[in-house]
């Protein structure tokens, strides 16, 4: 029973984490059909600048709590940053051409943006415990949890409504199912569908570095960790249907808690598992759970 | 009709999530007929092409070719039957030259696994395509990459790549579609003269009528995924159905029937 | 055949270059040595990948193959015993080809980005079961450093040297005349147009799986003789998705327009890689990351499209 309740909170946290790193991938392949490898970048980035704040904060002597506030500045921060200046300067220039050419332009930006990391951040790893540690932990079922690590669920909830209801309540909902629809009728319609994309773009890197800021005090932040990331928000983004949200919430429910199961259970499948899942679900629905269909050639 | 039909439709019906695309449709073809489909936008005539080469399975109904079944079959085992067709819009291989386009297609038809390991500039395969290039007047195209080329051409290729397997049945949509109204004729006159020779059956969807009655032997009309009138040309194009749901008033260009068409 | 290959003016240009670089290696130094055969390891991969491009596909699991031929090689000698150079590059083209033959029936039906993950996938299943079975060696992977040439044990790298070089040879030219073949004109026409293809009469998805097969094998190959230049395999540098990604950046960088293209391409990236990291190891990302960017934006048609014209030129004087 213990191990049950173990592997259930286990893997809700782990696929609330993951239901934040993957939504924003999903949104930006949704509206601008650019699956971006820089994802994996923008939460290393999020993750670094929200533990070098929280550690100058403490320096500084701020109360632990602005920690939170922290979280969210730096990850708003990178989102705007990053995101204007690769969506204006690169992928702009790319909307015309292949989606795999697409693909590996953003695979090199992947890789630039790692290594900056490392020459601004420096080789060593940075702790950022303080928000953690002023959480504390919690008794649950007989198992001893930090409190930090289930407020993810909370946060991972309030994404989730925030999404459903920016796109279904909002005036900008509206144009970007326009968008989304017909790129060209939009245009036509004399929407600023360049406008859209590059708000898209922000929106999708701030969720992406959301992820690896609100991660960084549970870890150590430390370099080339923005990889398995990518990896794994690809297979979530690609089991639920590539461009969907219930997708994405979907795919990180059963990722998450099939690694958990996995890592209690039998340790030595926790990749195969998650792979393994993705290659049967591609081959049983090729676009994924919850893809629209296409339309017909002829 | 005394021929034994090549190409025989019965009941033939197709919908889309309820929207009926092809109801109940039966038609026999004679080896060597030339068939006209008309029809207004939508009324089913390229659901029937793609129904008859395999592109979509119809919901009820048979296709029978040369007295065998072939309802459903894959596109590729229609081309190998000999049920071959042409597209509305013109498919063809857009960065490659004309010569490449046809090779490919030659070396494809050849019944031999081998011919597809031939270089594409062996003397097999670039006689023939001379040959075909010639008859389809683009050999002064043969070098030019296709999608510099204009639609009339393209056109021209198309039909001439859907031809290289030899098909007994030849259906073409749409053939002179987007092409120049001084080019319109010259397309017809140059692919049919061409299939005359081999007694290849053609049914072609088109929507001048002027071009239906110079070359079809016999008239499909369309409505509404139904077959509405099918009879000899001069008897259909008076029909006053057709004239109604397929020709509209708007046809104006000579000839005594649509004179009787606007009265 | 043999004529055929002979009158086919890159596989003759090919040949007598590769036979100069054969000879060279007897002189040079050990380091340039390896690098070479590095990067011709690698170009039999990256050969395998130009297959693929050609049809507009793109892998990013290629990995799966390179790592399935090394770890076909490095058990053969730990658990079989074997040795010989020969045997051990067979198997490695075997396991792939038999694992690149069966997932094909899969991977032939995707196209795009799908196509690409998908492969990603099944990589990233590989990578999982070595880093966690003690049996295939786990992270640290195995040694392989017992080379045998029909019974006969060499002294240094050079004889294995020339078999790399050899079996380059072999696969430059064999996709070369495939190329040419009207199957291989299928590639461009697939990618300019699968539904014509399939009117013509011929299968989209069989003509993809041959060329799946083709550089599963070519990918085996390379992991076979990567991992017997290098003496050393482990999921880290022989399947991790980086390692697909090098493929693919290699892909790129040389350029798609000939089958001499992957081998200059992979032997540049050794050279830059070395010097990379003793100019700037914290930058190696970053170059390769810039450079891609770069041949993406400036050179689509990568390095080849610089030795192109004076190439084309020639062909022209040679009529």
């Amino acid at each position: 029973m213990q191990l049950i309740t173990t592997m259930l909170l286990d893997g809700l946290s782990y696929a609330s984490y993951l239901f934040i790193v993957s939504v924003g991938l999903t949104i930006i392949f949704g509206v601008m059909k650019i699956l971006n490898v820089a994802h994996g970048a923008f939460y290393a980035w999020g993750a670094y600048a929200a533990a070098y704040a929280i550690g100058l904060a403490a320096d500084n002597d701020w109360p632990d709590w602005s920690g939170f506030v922290l979280i969210f500045v730096a990850a708003i921060l990178v989102g705007i940053v990053l995101g204007t200046i690769i969506e204006r300067l690169i992928l702009r220039k790319m909307y015309h051409e292949e989606e795999v050419l697409i693909v590996l332009a953003t695979f090199g930006i992947f890789l630039i943006l790692e290594d900056v990391i490392l020459l601004v951040f420096g080789v060593n790893p940075y702790f950022a415990y303080q928000p953690m540690a002023l959480l504390g932990s919690v008794k649950m079922g007989g198992i001893i949890r930090d409190v930090y690590s289930l407020t993810l669920f909370g946060l991972a909830i309030l994404v989730a409504f925030g999404c459903w209801y920016g796109l279904n309540r909002t005036k900008w909902g509206k144009l970007l199912s326009v968008v989304i629809f017909d790129r060209e009728i939009s245009l036509a319609m004399g929407i600023n569908v360049q406008m859209v994309y590059l708000v898209t773009f922000i929106l999708g890197a701030t969720l992406g570095a959301l992820g690896g800021a609100y991660i960084a005090p549970t870890i150590s932040v430390a370099p080339g960790f923005g990889i398995d990331v990518i990896v794994l928000s690809f297979a979530v983004v690609v089991i639920g249907g590539m461009g969907s949200i219930p997708g994405a919430l979907i795919g990180s429910l059963m990722v998450g808690i099939l690694r958990a199961i996995a890592v209690h259970k039998f340790p030595e499948f926790e990749l195969f598992v998650v792979f393994g899942v993705m290659a049967a679900v591609l081959m049983i629905r090729p676009e994924g759970l919850f893809a629209p269909e296409k339309a017909r050639r002829i | 009709m005394a021929d034994t039909p090549i190409l025989s439709v019965r009941d033939l019906n197709k919908s889309f999530s309820g929207i009926v695309a092809a109801n109940n449709i039966n038609v026999d073809v004679a080896p060597g007929e030339i068939v006209g489909i008309i029809g207004a936008n939508g009324a089913g005539k390229t659901v029937f092409v793609n129904m008859i080469t395999g592109y979509l399975k119809p919901s009820s109904g048979t296709i029978q070719f040369n007295g065998k079944d072939i309802t459903g079959i894959e596109p590729r085992d229609a081309t190998h039957e000999g049920v071959c067709r042409s597209f509305q819009i013109s498919q063809v291989f857009m960065t490659m030259s004309v010569r490449e386009n046809l090779l490919i297609a030659l070396a494809i038809a050849r019944e031999s696994g081998t011919a597809m390991l031939l270089p594409v500039d062996h003397p097999d395969l670039t006689d023939e395509c001379e040959r075909l290039m010639a008859v389809y007047k683009i050999d002064q195209y043969a070098d030019s990459t296709v999608s510099t080329l204009s639609q009339g051409i393209r056109k021209l290729l198309d039909i001439a790549m859907a031809v290289v397997a030899n098909p007994k049945v030849l259906l073409l949509d749409e053939p002179t579609s987007g092409v120049s109204v001084e080019e319109k004729f010259g397309i017809m006159d140059i692919v049919m003269s061409a299939l005359k020779e081999k007694g290849t059956a053609v049914l072609f969807v088109e929507h001048d009528m002027e071009i239906v009655e110079r070359y079809v032997h016999r008239v499909l009309a369309f409505y509404q995924g139904e077959v509405i009138c099918d009879a000899p040309p001069d008897e259909a194009l008076l029909d006053p159905k057709v004239i109604e749901f397929v020709i509209g008033t708007d046809y104006h260009s000579g000839g005594a029937q649509t004179e009787a068409a606007d009265a | 055949m043999v004529s055929m290959a002979w009158n086919d003016k890159t596989i003759r240009w090919a040949i007598i270059g590769f036979a100069l670089l054969a000879a060279a290696g007897w002189l040079l130094p050990t380091w340039i040595l390896n690098n070479v055969m590095f990067g011709l390891a690698r170009g039999l991969a990256v050969l395998g990948l130009l297959v693929l491009w050609r049809t507009g596909l793109v892998s990013f699991g290629h990995a799966l193959y390179f790592g399935l031929g090394a770890y076909a090689v490095a058990l053969l000698e730990k658990y079989g015993g074997v040795t010989d150079v020969f045997l051990k590059f067979g198997a490695a083209i075997i396991v792939a080809g038999v694992f690149g033959f069966l997932l094909g029936f899969v991977l032939r039906n995707y196209r795009a980005i799908f196509f690409a993950m998908l492969s990603l996938a099944f990589s990233m299943v590989l990578y999982g079961v070595l880093v966690k079975m003690e049996v295939l060696g786990s992270t640290d992977g195995f040694s392989v450093t017992q080379n045998t040439i029909l019974g006969w044990k060499p002294d240094g790298k050079y004889p294995l040297f020339c078999f790399i070089v050899l079996t380059c040879v072999i696969a430059l030219s064999a996709v070369q005349l495939y190329l040419k073949s009207a199957l291989g004109h299928l590639t461009t026409a697939i990618r300019d147009n699968e539904l014509r293809v399939e009117y013509l009469g011929y299968s989209v998805a069989r003509a993809i799986h041959v060329k799946y097969l083709a550089s599963a094998c070519l990918a085996g190959a390379a992991g076979g003789a990567m991992a017997m230049a290098l003496g050393q395999v482990d999921p880290d540098s022989m399947v991790n998705w980086t390692v697909s990604g090098e493929l693919v950046f290699i892909t790129i960088m040389s350029g798609a327009g000939s089958v001499v293209a992957p081998f200059i391409g992979a032997i540049v990236f050794e050279f830059i890689r070395t010097y990379a990291f003793e100019l700037a190891p914290q930058a190696w990302q970053l170059i390769v990351g810039g450079t891609l960017l770069a041949i993406i934006f400036f050179l689509p048609g990568g390095i080849w499209s610089l030795l192109e014209k004076p190439w084309a030129k020639g062909e022209a004087d040679n009529g």
